[in-house]
């Protein structure tokens, strides 16, 4: 009964473009298909929003450790074994009933990956990198947010140099809760700044 | 155009990283062949963000074919390879497809 003409494999457009690139580099010696395999595991694995959300925690329950962040955010963050392969320098935005900060890369798609893994879709669409800039109200609305009067708006723009770590405002009666519980409460969105706790 | 209304873009938690394996090859490529020193990050920033604004109306959905397009121009840049050299590559890789029986790794 089987159809003969598809009793065989196949690949998707991109599957075998990729495949295309990975073996032309691995015969020139440019690649190992081992470390990608490393890589991916890492990426898909063992970083994540988990990671930035412990340092969050830790600045709330740690004033040294917060006042470190806000004066040094790469060795803070790098001090909790969370290190970044492309160098860049960590800043660290800590939100204030002033002031609410909100992560954007109009560039392209720069993103914390050490803290939080690899950025969502939205991050990285046209609508978002451009109407955060200009509209930055708008697009929190869009999240179901809405900023009391007197609180501004800051966007920071990041680059392959600067990556941005918003720091959310610890939520009320959560006096009794430790690192662990806290960190638990720290949502990705609210670490780019399209969430409040 | 705000968020919502973009078909597929999901504003809430718990994406996974990659939605389909070739998006994570193409991805680790990037970090592996930049750890060993073949281009800076700033550089591969500014060739992604070129190929990304040759197509405004994305909503996220076609990123990572950008990506992997980004990668294939800087790596010819490089003079590591060359577009004839990825079209031949990718069809022979169809043909293997094809003669190979389903359920068995696709070889050369």
């Amino acid at each position: 009964m089987s159809d003969h003409d598809h009793d065989h494999s196949h690949l998707s457009k991109m599957d075998a473009r990729v495949r295309a690139l990975e073996s032309l580099l691995t015969e020139k010696g440019y690649i190992e298909p081992a470390a990608l395999d490393r890589i991916i595991e890492t990426y898909e694995h063992r970083i994540g929003p988990q990671n930035g959300a412990r340092v969050v925690a830790k600045a709330w329950t740690d004033p040294h450790f917060a006042k470190w962040l806000e004066e040094d955010a790469t060795a803070a963050i790098h001090s909790l074994g969370y290190t970044s392969r492309q160098g860049e320098h960590m800043v660290a935005l800590f939100n204030t009933p002033a002031t609410h900060h909100m992560v954007v890369c109009t560039l392209c798609s720069c993103y914390p990956w050490s803290v939080l893994g690899l950025p969502p879709t939205w991050y990285k669409s046209p609508p978002y990198r451009a109407r955060a800039v200009s509209d930055p109200r708008g697009v929190l609305a869009d999240f179901g947010i809405t900023l009391p009067d007197g609180t501004s708006v800051e966007v920071h723009d990041s680059t392959a140099e600067i990556r941005y770590l918003v720091i959310p405002m610890r939520p009320d009666g959560t006096d009794d809760l430790d690192e662990n519980a806290l960190a638990a409460l720290v949502s990705r969105n609210a670490m780019i700044g399209t969430a409040l706790l | 155009m705000s968020l919502p209304d973009l078909p597929g873009l999901n504003l809430n938690e718990g994406e996974p990283a990659f939605a389909e394996p070739w998006q994570a090859q193409a991805f680790a490529m990037t970090v592996a062949l930049h750890e060993q020193g073949n281009f800076g990050w700033d550089e591969w920033a500014a060739t992604l963000s070129a190929q990304l604004d040759t197509d405004p109306t994305d909503d996220g959905s076609r990123y990572w074919t950008h990506w992997l397009a980004a990668l294939e121009a800087l790596m010819e840049a490089k003079g590591a390879t060359d577009a004839a050299a990825i079209a031949a590559r990718e069809k022979a890789w169809h043909d293997a497809a094809a003669r190979t029986p389903h359920g068995e790794p696709i070889v050369l």
